[in-house]
C-alpha cells in the first residue's frame, strides 16, 4: 500500500472489556496499519470527531455490554451526517448472530464475534480497503 | 533395564531418548514451562509443619477450616442480574427454589459507572448486562419477597459500592431486619478497576477514602459485612498469567491495609472483613496451586508484616468464579465441560463460595436452562465426585506443592516491583499494571494464532458448517423505556427539599473528613439516585481519565 490504512479502534459507551479492543489495536499494528486507540467510555458523537480528525478509512467499535444495537447505528448515522459516510465501520463483542446480520444490513462491513483470530480480521481489512 | 538413581539421570538416559509429541507446547496457559516429571528432589527442604501444617491453622495452606467440605460446603451463589428489578427477583426466586445457597447481583452498565437510566450515557445500556438499579426504590423491589436476614448478598459493584450498599442496609431495615443480622458482600474493590476491570469514577485518592470509610462504618455497624472483596478475577480476564492475578491481587489487598491502618483502625478491626475473589482458568494444576500459595502469603504478610493477632485476620477467605475467557463462542456447549474442570480446581483449591458460568455466556446473558445446567454442575462435584470427603487431596503431591512455592515466590518478586515503582497507586499511575496485562494477553492471542496452543472447536477440531443451536436470553428494548419512566415518577413524588438538603450535607461531609456512609444512607432514604449521589460526591472529588496503554 502507498499509504498505510488508518483505523480507529474505539471503545464506546460505559462498558470497560478492553481487552479484545487492545489485542486487535496492537495486532493491526504489528501488520502495519496506523491505529488509533481512543480509550474508554467514548459517546459516538466523540468517536466520530476522532474518526474525522484522524482521517481514517476504518472505524472498530469494540462492544461487549449488550449496547450494540445503539452504538452501531449512532455511530453509521452521525458518520453520514457529517460527510464522512465512505469511513468503513465493522466491530465485535458479544453480538448475538441475529443481531450481527441485522448490523449488517444497516452498514456494518463485518461483525467478528469472540475467538476470531487477528489474521481474519486483517485479511478482511486488506479485501476492503486494498 | 537402567535404574534411574535421580531426576536428573532419569532426563538424560531415559526421558530424553523418548520421542516426545511436536504438535504442542509443555506450558502452562500462563506460559510456564513445566518439567515433565516430579520428585521430592524439586522440593528441597521442604518442612511439612511450616509449610503446610494443619487445616485452619497457620498458614492455612491446606485451608481455612478444620473440617472444610465435611463440616460445610462451598456456598454455590450464581451471578445473576438483567432488566428491571421485577425480572431480576423472579430470576433470583427461579435460583433459589432449585438449591441456591447465597445471591449473587450483576448491575448493569450505568448502576456501575454511577449513572442512572435516563443519563445520556446511559442509553442503550439500561438492564442489558445486569440489572438496573436508580435508587432505594428498585432495590426494595429485587429483594421483595426474599428475607435480607436469611440469606447473604454479594453485590458486584464498586465506584458506587457505597450507595448499593446504603440501598440494601434500607431494606434490610424495612423488612425488620437490624444491619448486625444483615451478611453479604460488596466487591467495592477499586483499585482492580484502574488495574483491569476500568468501571472506576472517581481518581484513585478519594477513591481510597471511601473504601475507608466504609470499611470503618461496617466495623461498627455491620460486623457480618464484607467489606471489600479483593478481586483478581477481573485481571485475569483481562488477559493477565495465574502469578500476576496473584501477586496483583494480593499487592491490592495489602494496599487496602495499609490504607486502613493509615486512617487509624486497628488491622484486627477490619482485616478478618477482608475477602478475595480469584478465577479459576482452564490449567488444573496452577490454578490449585495458586489458590493454596494465596493463601499462605496472605496469611504470612497479615501477621509478620502488618502484625495482625486475630487469627481471623490471617485467613483469606475468598469467592471463586470459573474463566469467562476460556469459553468459547464455537461449539458452545464444550463450555460445560470447561466449567466443570475450573470448578473442580476452585473446590480442590479450597473455595468458599463458587460461580460457575453457563455455557452460552459468550453469546449473550444466560438462559434459565444454562443457568441451571451450571449450578447442578456444582451440585455433581459436590455431592456424587467424592472430592469434598478429604481435605486439600493434592497436599503432597510433588508438581503442586513445587507449583505453589514457585507461585509464592514469583508473587513476592511483583511485590519488590511494585514497591520500588512507589506502591499500588504509583504503579498504577504509570500504567504498570496496564502493560504487563496488556503483553500477557497478547502473548497469549500470538500463541493462538500460532497454533501453539490449542482451544477446541476454536483453532482445532473446528466444525466448518456450525450452525449454532442454543437458545439465547433476549432482553426486551421496553425495559430502557419502562425503567426511565419509573425513575420519572420516583422524581416527581418525592420531596424535593429533603433531596437537595441531604445531597447538600454528602458534599459537606465529602469537603471535610466526616464518614460518608451515614450521610449517604440519610440521601438514600430520601431516595435520592444513585446518579443524584454519586454526581454530588463528583462534584468534590473530581474524575479519572486513564493513561492509554495498549
Amino acid at each position: 500500500m502507498d499509504r498505510r490504512h488508518r483505523i480507529l479502534i474505539a471503545k464506546p459507551g460505559l462498558d470497560g472489556h478492553d481487552r479484545g479492543a487492545k489485542v486487535v489495536a496492537r495486532g493491526l499494528a504489528e501488520a502495519g496499519y496506523e491505529v488509533i486507540y481512543t480509550g474508554l467510555h467514548q459517546t459516538a458523537e466523540q468517536i466520530v470527531e476522532a474518526a474525522i480528525q484522524e482521517d481514517v478509512d476504518a472505524v472498530g467499535l469494540s462492544i461487549l455490554s449488550g449496547a450494540h444495537m445503539t452504538y452501531f447505528p449512532k455511530v453509521l448515522r452521525l458518520l453520514r451526517e457529517r460527510g464522512a459516510g465512505d469511513v468503513m465501520v465493522f466491530g465485535g463483542g458479544i453480538i448475538p448472530r441475529e443481531d450481527a446480520e441485522r448490523l449488517k444490513k444497516m452498514g456494518v462491513a463485518e461483525v467478528f464475534g469472540p475467538g476470531t483470530p487477528i489474521s481474519e480480521i486483517i485479511a478482511f481489512l486488506k479485501e476492503r480497503l486494498g | 533395564m537402567y535404574e534411574p538413581s535421580d531426576k536428573a539421570s532419569w532426563l538424560r538416559e531415559v526421558y530424553s531418548r523418548r520421542p516426545l509429541r511436536e504438535d504442542v507446547t509443555f506450558t502452562t496457559i500462563s506460559g510456564r514451562e513445566v518439567d515433565p516429571l516430579y520428585t521430592p528432589e524439586d522440593l528441597p527442604g521442604f518442612d511439612y509443619q511450616a509449610e503446610l501444617g494443619y487445616p485452619g491453622r497457620y498458614p492455612f495452606t491446606r485451608g481455612i477450616h478444620p473440617t472444610m467440605y465435611r463440616g460445610r460446603l462451598w456456598t454455590m451463589r450464581q451471578f445473576a442480574g438483567y432488566g428491571t428489578a421485577e425480572d431480576t427477583n423472579r430470576r433470583y426466586k427461579f435460583l433459589l427454589e432449585r438449591g441456591q445457597t447465597g445471591l449473587s447481583v450483576a448491575f448493569d452498565m450505568p448502576t456501575i459507572m454511577g449513572r442512572d437510566s435516563d443519563d445520556p450515557l446511559s442509553e442503550g445500556e439500561v438492564g442489558r448486562c445486569g440489572v438496573a438499579i436508580d435508587s432505594l426504590l428498585d432495590m426494595e423491589i429485587l429483594f421483595d419477597g426474599i428475607p435480607l436476614k436469611d440469606i447473604t448478598t454479594s453485590m458486584t459493584i464498586n465506584g458506587p459500592a457505597a450507595v448499593l450498599l446504603a440501598f440494601y442496609l434500607c431494606v434490610g431495615e424495612k423488612q425488620g431486619a437490624s444491619w448486625r443480622e444483615l451478611g453479604g458482600t460488596i466487591q467495592n474493590d477499586i483499585l482492580k478497576e484502574y488495574i483491569a476491570q476500568k468501571s472506576w469514577i472517581f481518581p484513585p485518592r478519594p477513591s481510597m477514602r471511601v473504601i475507608t470509610d466504609i470499611m470503618a462504618f461496617c466495623s461498627r455497624e455491620v460486623p457480618r459485612w464484607n467489606t471489600i472483596s479483593i478481586s483478581g478475577y477481573h485481571i485475569r480476564e483481562a488477559g493477565s498469567t495465574a502469578v500476576q492475578e496473584l501477586a496483583f491481587t494480593l499487592a491490592d489487598g495489602f494496599a487496602y491495609v495499609e490504607a486502613g491502618i493509615a486512617a487509624g483502625m486497628d488491622v484486627d478491626e477490619f482485616a478478618p472483613r477482608l475477602s478475595f475473589f480469584f478465577n479459576a482458568h482452564m490449567d488444573f494444576f496452577e490454578e490449585i496451586a495458586k489458590f493454596r500459595a494465596a493463601r499462605r502469603l496472605w496469611a504470612r504478610y497479615m501477621r509478620e508484616k502488618y502484625g495482625a493477632k486475630d487469627p481471623r485476620s490471617w485467613t483469606m477467605r475468598f469467592h471463586t468464579q470459573t474463566a469467562g475467557c476460556s469459553l468459547t463462542a464455537q461449539q458452545p456447549e464444550n463450555n460445560i465441560v470447561r466449567t466443570a474442570i475450573e470448578a473442580l480446581a476452585a473446590v480442590l483449591g479450597g473455595t468458599q463460595s463458587l460461580h460457575t458460568n453457563s455455557m452460552d455466556e459468550t453469546l449473550a446473558l444466560p438462559t434459565e436452562k444454562a443457568v441451571k445446567i451450571a449450578l447442578r454442575t456444582q451440585q455433581v462435584i459436590a455431592y456424587e465426585s467424592g472430592v469434598t470427603n478429604v481435605i486439600d487431596p493434592l497436599g503432597g503431591s510433588y508438581y503442586v506443592e513445587y507449583l505453589t512455592r514457585r507461585m509464592e515466590e514469583e508473587a513476592e518478586e511483583y511485590f519488590r516491583r511494585i514497591e520500588e515503582l512507589g506502591g499500588v497507586l504509583a504503579a498504577i499511575e504509570q500504567g504498570f499494571f496496564q502493560r504487563e496485562i496488556a503483553d500477557a494477553a497478547y502473548r497469549y492471542q500470538k500463541e493462538l494464532e500460532e497454533g501453539r496452543r490449542v482451544v477446541v472447536g476454536v483453532n482445532r477440531f473446528r466444525d466448518p458448517d456450525e450452525a449454532l443451536e442454543i437458545e439465547i436470553l433476549r432482553i426486551d428494548p421496553e425495559v430502557e423505556r419502562r425503567q426511565v419512566e419509573r425513575l420519572a415518577r420516583l422524581r416527581a413524588g418525592r420531596s424535593r427539599t429533603e433531596v437537595e438538603r441531604r445531597l447538600e450535607e454528602l458534599k459537606e461531609g465529602a469537603r471535610g473528613d466526616s464518614n460518608l456512609m451515614p450521610l449517604i444512607i440519610n440521601c438514600a432514604r430520601a431516595y435520592c439516585t444513585e446518579g443524584e449521589i454519586i454526581g454530588a460526591l463528583k462534584e468534590v472529588f473530581g474524575t479519572y481519565r486513564e493513561p492509554i496503554v495498549f
